[in-house]
């Protein structure tokens, strides 16, 4: 069984108190408590400080482009789908620049777990406004603050009827966890929209303002109803809800693809031998 | 015997139909046929035609003057008759297409047929194509058994009445000709026929897809856009018995993406696309080379910047695949010149983009793409596979493992994910050997060091010499690239009768084929020969400005046309002999 030390990383480069900290905690506590061991799974990232995350743990790790996890996570998937495959990217990487393959992996519901680190704000280009910013948010590159109507990724996910959909909080270590874990252990895309404060550049979404609106989903909330859950997708503002909000038992794309159902393309042989028969097509 | 046949209409109307049967027909008897396609960037209407050169000797381009014109509007008549052979007839159906006005200055034979009534009295009226297919093989006598026999597979799901009525149409639109056209009579060397041996009909773009095929790619994930989507449809066709998977992703940039990620995962990947959704790309490419993720990229050309002319034809990418994407990367580009080229190049693409890890580029155009050419046999035997991966107990062994390891060679091991209990790290930002980001100077030196310093002259040594093609000591050298191969070759056969002439034809063209121990031949030839001439199928001569750049070599002349359209024979070798004649 892999324990903690197991997954010892890089010195992390993030800004001392950064909510980014507290989700590499729970991270690692989650695969050592699942059993996991670092070779067993890839992490697919970005770029911002949300996706230097895989290098500040081990595993397999393949630190692409701005904005392009999905698509390389679901090369991998499609490659080999025994590998567990995490995606993990800021909200500028993931619902900005990368917005087109969110909505896409959702419906292909690739086999695959997207955790994004949700400060609201651009942190490692220092502090633009991200679709996640809050209308009238003034920075910078704003000063009139932000005109356009916040993103809303729950939402988005319930009504593109993504496989799971969860909101976790940075400041809540051991729900996150169980969120993390329940996102693992479900069959189908999964997305995790986690609140991460960023101490340095937004000054608006601090620990003290989350900490105010978040409350935990009650028990007997049935996260199975499409319609129920986008009410509570919806939820924004003075109550904010952490927990499971959707999640369907749609088949994943890996299982519907009758050429990798018994066994992944990575592990199939190349027979050269057949390819002689193919020229009788052109005959 | 060298006759050439055109199928004119609109889009829709099945000209490709005719012409593909008529192609498969010609070649099972044995004959070598060589056909090309121009059509409009629309699916119904328009102007469209598709060109069939049939001969007893091998044959690579289209020619000038046309034999048969098969009119399914009056367009095929009024803007190509000019082009009919004094020989030459035109068939048409005044019912389908009107009344066709008088010709001009010299008179063209016409046969005006009833296409439309033979086909509805067999059943049905979109029988005219098997009408007209039926009618060209009467004008050459040719038995219609094996027409009979690809009736009988392309139709076999709809039930027995309908391939009889195609047959019979077909018998109908044979047996007009011949008793309504005593001189549409085109003669077909007779040893040519039965004793011949069948002949395999073979596209550029099939051919790229059976060389990925053949070199054990296993993911394709592409963006539908001409002249590239065949690709995706050939491999499409083979996902199950082939053990492939093919993903039409979202967009080219999720495209490229995604074969990364396979190919990181450890198969084989490819993408396609067309220079538009290439644009797209380049940031990927970028990527490929910084992690050292093997890929291969079939990048088929069309005319024109941003939609351009979607489905027409230029060489104008070049400069754009050696120069595109951020920093400083090796990459390999080939284009090939026939379908036999493209296979073995995807072949060699393949192998070298895993032996390296770099991205390797096959350019085409929509040209190639689309030509088909005959092959009495195709070898897809001598096929280069090696898996250069780490895998299983090989990657289990060793202690250690670094992804981006500093070698000699500048090759680092390219481990499996998963296969064994080390990890495998890689960045699209500057990384040491584990993968890991990096700041500092010396590994980020040490770092281009291998990845790009050690690499590239080993990926030199692999690049062969472009193919020389004429007798010794030529006095005119002509040059070119990529698909004007055989309309190039066929000049230097029909100019050498009374030149001393040589073609050389560049098919791996990056890293340059610069002079070197390895290549010193065919430059001397170029700088030998008394007169040469650079033929580009765009604007600014692109191939010539990357030889100036490598080797200082200029070309006395250049031959260039950009309208979409790809050179004709005659039209070539007249563009020549007008060089030559200013001497
Ligand atoms: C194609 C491209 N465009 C822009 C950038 C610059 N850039 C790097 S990270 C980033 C945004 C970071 O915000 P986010 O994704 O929310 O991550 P965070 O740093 O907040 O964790 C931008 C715009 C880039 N690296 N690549
Ligand atoms: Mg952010």
């Amino acid at each position: 069984m892999p324990v903690l030390e197991d997954y010892k990383g890089q010195p992390p480069a993030w800004c001392p108190g950064c909510g980014n900290y507290s989700i590499l905690k729970a991270f690692k506590e989650t695969v050592v408590e699942l059993g996991i061991e670092p070779y067993q799974f890839t992490i697919v990232s970005g770029i911002g400080q949300a996706s230097k995350f895989p290098h500040y743990l081990k595993c397999n790790t393949f630190n692409g482009l701005h904005g392009r996890t999905l698509p390389v996570a679901t090369g991998i998937r499609l490659a080999n789908h025994e590998m567990l495959v995490f995606a993990v990217a800021g909200d500028g990487d993931c619902y900005g620049e990368g917005g087109n393959h969110l909505m896409h992996a959702m419906r292909r519901n690739i086999n695959v777990n997207l955790f994004v680190h949700d400060n609201q704000i651009y942190g490692l280009t220092k502090g633009q406004p991200s679709p996640t910013s809050l209308e009238g948010m003034v920075t910078k590159n704003h000063p009139f603050g932000v005109f356009s109507e916040q993103l809303n990724p729950m939402a988005l996910a319930v009504a593109l009827d993504c496989s799971f959909v969860a909101r976790g909080f940075a400041g809540e270590i051991e729900h996150l966890k169980e969120l993390m874990k329940s996102a693992i252990l479900h069959k189908g895309f999964s997305l995790l929209d986690i609140l991460q404060p960023c101490v340095t550049f937004n000054k608006i979404n601090t620990y003290e303002w989350y900490k105010k609106r978040v409350y935990k989903i009650e028990p007997e909330y049935s996260p199975d109803d499409r319609i129920n859950a986008f009410t509570r997708a919806l939820e924004w503002g003075d109550r904010i809800p952490l927990g499971v909000i959707y999640r369907n038992k749609r088949q994943i794309l890996e299982e519907r693809i009758p050429v990798i159902r018994d066994m992944p393309l990575v592990k199939q042989k190349f027979d050269a031998s057949k390819i002689e028969d193919t020229l009788r097509d052109f005959s | 015997m060298d006759y050439s046949i055109k199928i004119g209409g609109e889009a829709g109307q099945g000209i490709q139909t005719i012409g593909d049967t008529l192609a498969k027909v010609f070649s099972r008897f044995g004959y070598h046929v060589f056909t090309h396609q121009d059509y409009e960037s629309r699916v119904r209407g328009g102007h469209n035609f598709y060109q069939i050169r049939i001969a007893d000797h091998l044959v690579m381009t289209s020619r000038e003057k046309i034999d048969i014109i098969v009119a399914l509007d009056l367009d095929s008549i009024t803007l190509h008759e000019k082009e009919v052979s004094p020989r030459g007839i035109i068939l048409y159906d005044s019912s389908l297409i009107g009344q066709v006005p008088m010709s001009g200055e010299q008179a063209v034979a016409r046969l005006d047929m009833p296409l439309l009534e033979l086909a509805t009295k067999h059943g049905n009226k979109i029988m005219v194509n098997t009408v007209a297919t039926g009618a060209v093989l009467g004008i050459f006598r040719l038995d219609l058994q094996i027409l009979a026999q690809i009736l009988e597979t392309t139709f076999q799901k709809k039930g027995r009445e309908v391939v009889e009525s195609n047959i019979q149409a077909a018998l109908s639109g044979y047996n007009h000709v011949i008793a309504h056209c005593k001189t549409c009579v085109f003669p077909l060397e007779p040893e040519t026929s039965a004793a011949k041996q069948t002949m395999m009909l073979m596209s550029g773009i099939d051919a790229i897809g059976l060389g990925a095929l053949s070199s054990g790619c296993k993911f394709y994930a592409a963006y539908p856009m001409t002249p590239s989507t065949g690709i995706m449809n050939y491999l499409a066709g083979k996902e199950k018995e082939f053990g492939i998977v093919v993903e039409q992703a979202e967009d080219e940039i999720a495209a490229i993406n995604m074969a990364l990620g396979a190919s990181f995962a450890g198969v084989r990947s490819m993408t396609g696309t067309a220079g538009g959704g290439f644009a797209l790309m380049v940031e990927g490419l970028s990527l490929a080379g910084m992690t050292e993720t093997p890929l291969v990229i079939a990048l088929g050309q069309r005319a024109a910047p941003a939609t351009g002319l979607p489905t027409r034809t230029e060489q104008g990418d070049l400069l754009f695949a050696i120069h595109s994407a951020h920093g400083e990367f090796p990459r390999i580009v080939f284009a090939p010149g026939t379908p036999e080229q493209a296979f073995s190049l995807t072949n060699k693409a393949f192998d070298l983009a895993e032996k390296y890890q770099v991205p390797v580029f096959l350019i085409f155009d929509q040209y190639i793409a689309d030509t088909l050419w005959t092959y009495k046999t195709f070898d897809v035997n001598p096929v280069v596979w090696n898996d250069y991966r780490l895998r299983g107990e090989e990657f289990a062994r060793l202690n250690t493992y670094k992804r981006h390891a500093f070698t000699e060679t500048g090759v680092s091991p390219l481990g499996v994910p998963g296969e064994a209990r080390h990890v495998v790290v890689t960045d699209s930002d500057e990384h040491d050997e584990e993968g890991h980001i990096i700041e500092d100077a010396e590994t980020r030196n040490k770092m281009v060091q291998k990845r790009l310093m050690r690499k590239l002259p080993l990926i030199r040594c692999e690049i062969k010499e472009p193919l020389y093609y004429g007798g010794s000591n030529p006095r005119i050298v002509i040059a070119g690239w990529g698909s004007t191969y055989g309309v190039m070759k066929e000049a230097v056969d029909f100019l050498s009768k009374k030149e001393s002439i040589g073609l050389l034809h560049f098919s791996e063209l990056y890293p340059f084929p610069s002079p070197s121990p390895l290549t010193q031949n065919y430059f001397s030839t170029l700088k030998n020969a008394q007169f040469t001439i650079c033929i580009e199928n765009n604007a600014t001569g692109q191939f010539a400005r990357l030889m100036r750049a490598e080797t200082g070599f200029e070309f006395h002349e250049k031959i260039h046309k950009y309208d979409g359209r790809p050179f004709l024979l005659e039209e070539l070798a007249g563009e020549i002999n007008a060089r030559i004649g200013r001497l």
